[in-house]
């Protein structure tokens, strides 16, 4: 008897409560998703526990980033939206949009204008890369390589292609399995000038001569899936050097202390942001456009960058860059966009892989089968 | 007697009734009984395994979106003939511009982009571009219509024209802030028979002001493609002298107007947005897939393309679904055989142990079986790696030179290894259950009858054994057949499965029809062997336990 009273009880209250908060103007909680790892984390840090002791909300953490653009639109067809942020890589971002499973956003209206009185789309400039995306950082693939695998008597990489160059630096290598960068970097350390770069990779002939390159390193190459394989095959002395995120490599570096050193030379930048599933109800919706708003503005997305070497999007933002909150050291010669590690970078075209990714995708599968 | 007289009709039951229905009705019932208590169990299998992946498989054929999106291009699409190497005619492309402003109105037309991009490479921004620049070619004439007259600017007088007097009573009365629905739109019957086009996509505009923005259509002006389509009807030059409704003065004024319009190109207004409208291979694939179901997706699962010309292969470098549906089924068989190898021998010790040993050894089976998979994935990765404990323990005793190291992960090598030892379990708890009934004393009676130690063990004992190798051998197959985390970690290029295929056009490339057909395919795989299996060596003689 008591029990049940105890179930009756409490499902009043859950009822009642729940029904404040469909009266209130804003959900009382929000389920956020990322990628999880020391980048959920360097957001908890920076957006979500200001905004929680700001609010008193409850922000709920999803990991599901590498799968949310299926999950999106598996929400989307069952009618049954449960996330209301989701953090995506542009070119996903660029999908969804295209797919029509997340809002198109007005940015000047929704976020917040620099200290100067910059306007946010002015701010951010290029990096909107699509009405749906909302830039968050500025991230770059590049090549991390064991100090103590450079052979005597040789300079040690810098960059892209060295990886392509067995004979100074002997031993395996780890790619991407994917035709993302791998290409371009094919291309450019063939001679081709970086301007051409997508037109040489539009024909079947310029195709040929990036796989041609490639070919030259296959035997020699560890294709990862995910990022962190990437560190661990370097970690474990399996790979002499492999591409990854610049982040993951500053935390194995800088907070594990591996004998990884950086190569930066043709760095593709990329962008990380948000997007808000369409169809949201009304209070979600509210409350997650007041959450942007907030993490979202110059000082929020300068403060990440105390705790990953991930670059702030908005342009007013990078003066305020400072220092590591834990380790202390100055952030900036760890950005991406450093001049001195920014000597020779590239900008993954979005809209050009759009077009292309289905097609080449399928081709660098098959090459890889071969 | 009577008795014997009657037999040749039908047996009676006591009722009255013949034996042979009232059998029946009691059998019936029965059977509804039976039916009725595992119906929770049927339900739920329905509705939870079978309707989603009856669903799921149902997209591989599924192709509406093309016909839906562009219902008008599609249809003139259908007469046009693709080898005489000329672009479609003007008809077609005004029908494009009316589909595809439709289309970015309900931001449709991307969604179709990348679907069509699977098929051609270009589509996807191509429809991109098109969706924003559609809207200029509308313009021009609504920029002429509202130079003429401002009653063309105005979102009320449209009302008026296009409205029935009904519905325009009714919308008047109707409070934008209330709970009330806002009236349906009903269109003036004189202005359809007079302006058919203009009708029509002012329907289309107020449905979707009405149904999808659900915004005050008294407020919301035309669309530009309105515009266009009253410049086409007024073109024509109906006869609109006996209209007298709302706007019959301005009707005429501009149907004397119109021959003097600027007008609009469309079939080179699109060559302007992107010259790829005029490239005859867009338009072959709109027509391909403008069919409500396509075998396309099936096609390009076994490495072929719809053409023109019907079916043909794939240039040799985009072939990879063959190979790897092949792979997938060599390295499962070669899995199962390494199950069978290492399972037989430590099932038959499990089962003729003495009890507290046996215990232990089974313990020992099943701690790897209760341990996440990821993490025994992982540490084979450490075990096999070339810096990993295997290649450090070989090339300390010497085996191997520190240069040589064996490559052990990140192959097929790698995928075969932690896949057997992953699904060792299910061949050897099957194996072990039916061993357990095999009565020791046959092997002892063989022995002496004077039978070897390898006679009695492969004339008495293995084909007593063989259920239980079934048992094991499918359930390992089957399972192996669909990994995908392990072979993605650890397969490395030539360790990989199709399901790692399959995985990526669910989660990454959005392909889900593709997706669909290969795993339709798979299932169909693994049907036809269960069936030849079946023919083989019968399912009856498969055993999961005494």
């Amino acid at each position: 008897m008591k029990l049940t009273k105890t179930l009756l009880a409490s499902t009043a209250l859950t009822v009642a409560s729940g029904m404040a908060f469909a009266d209130g103007h804003m959900a009382s909680e929000m389920t956020i998703v990322s990628w999880g790892g020391a980048y959920s984390n360097s957001q908890q840090k920076a957006y979500h526990d200001p905004y929680m002791e700001k609010t008193g909300i409850t922000i709920i953490n999803d990991e599901s980033s590498p799968e949310g653009v299926a999950k999106m639109r598996a929400q989307a067809e069952a009618g049954n939206i449960t996330w209301d942020l989701v953090d995506l890589e542009a070119a996903d971002a660029i999908r969804v949009c295209d797919e029509g499973l997340a809002m198109e956003i007005d940015h000047d209206e929704v976020l917040a204008a620099a200290p100067d009185g910059t306007s946010a789309s002015d701010d951010f400039g290029d990096m909107i890369v699509s009405d749906c995306f909302i830039p968050q950082i500025v991230f770059s693939t590049t090549f991390g390589y064991r100090t103590d695998q450079v052979p005597d008597g040789v300079e040690p990489p810098k960059g892209a292609c060295d990886v392509f160059d067995l004979e100074t630096y002997p031993g395996k290598r780890g790619l991407n399995k994917q035709p993302i960068a791998n290409l371009e970097w094919a291309l450019l350390c063939d001679g081709v000038a970086y301007e051409d770069v997508y037109d040489v990779l539009e024909t079947e002939e310029g195709q040929d001569r990036a796989f041609a390159k490639l070919d030259t390193i296959k035997d020699q190459t560890i294709f990862w899936s995910s990022a962190a394989e990437a560190i661990q095959l370097l970690a474990d002395g399996e790979v002499f050097m492999s591409s990854t995120y610049n982040g993951r490599l500053f935390s194995a570096i800088e907070e594990q202390g591996q004998p990884i050193g950086m190569a930066w030379d043709w760095q593709m930048f990329d962008l990380d942001g948000w997007v808000v599933p369409a169809d949201l109800p009304e209070d979600r919706l509210a409350r997650v456009m007041d959450y942007l708003y907030f993490a979202t503005d110059t000082q929020r997305l300068a403060d990440q960058a105390k705790y990953i070497s991930y670059g702030p999007a908005r342009a007013s933002s990078a003066p305020l860059v400072g220092q590591h909150a834990e380790l202390g050291i100055d952030m900036a010669p760890h950005m991406p966009t450093e001049p001195s590690n920014a000597e020779n970078t590239f900008v993954n075209n979005y809209n050009w892989w759009a077009d292309y990714r289905d097609d080449l995708d399928s081709k660098f599968q098959a090459w890889l089968t071969q | 007697m009577r008795d014997t007289t009657d037999q040749t009709g039908p047996m009676m039951a006591a009722d009255g009734t013949p034996l042979k229905t009232s059998l029946n009705r009691a059998l019936r019932r029965q059977k509804l009984r039976a039916l009725a208590l595992i119906a929770p169990l049927l339900i739920f299998i329905l509705v939870t395994f079978i309707a989603p992946i009856a669903d799921m498989l149902f997209r591989s054929v599924e192709n509406q979106i093309v016909s839906d999106t562009l219902p008008r291009t599609t249809t003139l699409l259908a007469d046009w003939e693709g080898d005489s190497g000329e672009i479609p005619s003007p008809e077609v492309f005004k029908a494009l511009y009316t589909d595809i402003f439709v289309a970015q109105e309900r931001k449709l037309h991307t969604r179709l982009g990348s679907r069509l991009n699977y098929e051609l490479t270009g589509v996807s921004s191509l429809f991109r571009k098109s969706g924003r620049r559609v809207e200029d070619m509308g313009e021009v004439y609504q920029d002429q219509f509202e130079d003429l007259n401002d009653f063309w600017k105005d979102s009320e007088t449209w009302n008026a024209l296009m409205g029935s007097d009904d519905w325009l009573a009714e919308q008047a009365a109707w409070d934008d802030k209330s709970d009330a629905r806002q009236p349906a739109f009903e269109p003036r019957e004189e202005i359809i028979n007079l302006l058919p086009q203009t009708a029509e996509t002012f329907e289309i505009f107020a449905d979707f002001v009405q149904n999808e923005d659900e915004d005050n259509l008294a407020k919301e002006d035309p669309w530009a493609l309105v515009y266009s389509a009253l410049y086409d009807d007024l073109i024509q030059e109906p006869d609109i002298s006996g209209y007298g409704g709302p706007g019959s003065a301005e009707l005429l004024e501009a149907m004397a107007a119109v021959r003097t319009f600027e007008t609009v190109d469309y079939t080179a207004a699109f060559q302007d947005i992107d010259k790829d409208w005029h490239d005859i291979e867009v338009w072959q694939t709109i027509q391909t897939y403008s069919p409500d179901f396509t075998s396309g997706y099936f096609l390009n699962a076994v490495d072929m393309k719809k053409s023109p010309d019907g079916p043909e292969m794939r240039p040799e470098n985009e072939q990879i679904y063959i190979k790897l549906f092949i792979r997938t089924l060599f390295m499962s068989l070669v899995i199962t055989g390494s199950c069978i190898l290492l399972g037989y021998p430590v099932a038959w010790l499990l089962a003729n142990l003495p009890a507290r040993t046996a215990n232990l050894l089974m313990i020992l089976v099943l701690l790897p079986f209760w341990t996440s998979l990821l993490v025994r994935t992982s540490a084979w990765k450490v075990m096999l790696q070339q810096q990993g404990v295997v290649n450090d323990t070989l090339v300390w005793l010497g085996i191997v030179a520190d240069g040589g190291r064996l490559a052990l992960i990140n192959n097929q090598t790698g995928t075969i290894i932690a896949m057997t030892h992953i699904l060792l379990p299910f061949m050897i708890l099957p194996l072990y259950s039916v061993m357990k009934t095999i009565p020791p004393s046959y092997l002892r009676a063989a022995k002496s009858l004077g039978a070897t130690n390898w006679t009695a063990f492969w004339r008495v004992y293995f084909p007593q054994s063989v259920p239980g190798i079934g048992a094991g051998s499918i359930l390992v197959f089957i399972l192996a057949i669909g990994y995908y985390i392990t072979p993605e970690l650890v397969g490395g290029t030539t360790g990989t499965f199709i399901s790692n295929r399959i995985a990526y056009h669910i989660s990454s490339s959005l392909n889900w029809g593709l997706a669909a057909a290969l795993g339709a395919i798979l299932l169909a795989l693994v049907l036809a062997l269960y069936w030849a299996y079946d023919k083989i060596v019968g399912i009856d003689n498969v055993k999961l336990g005494g």
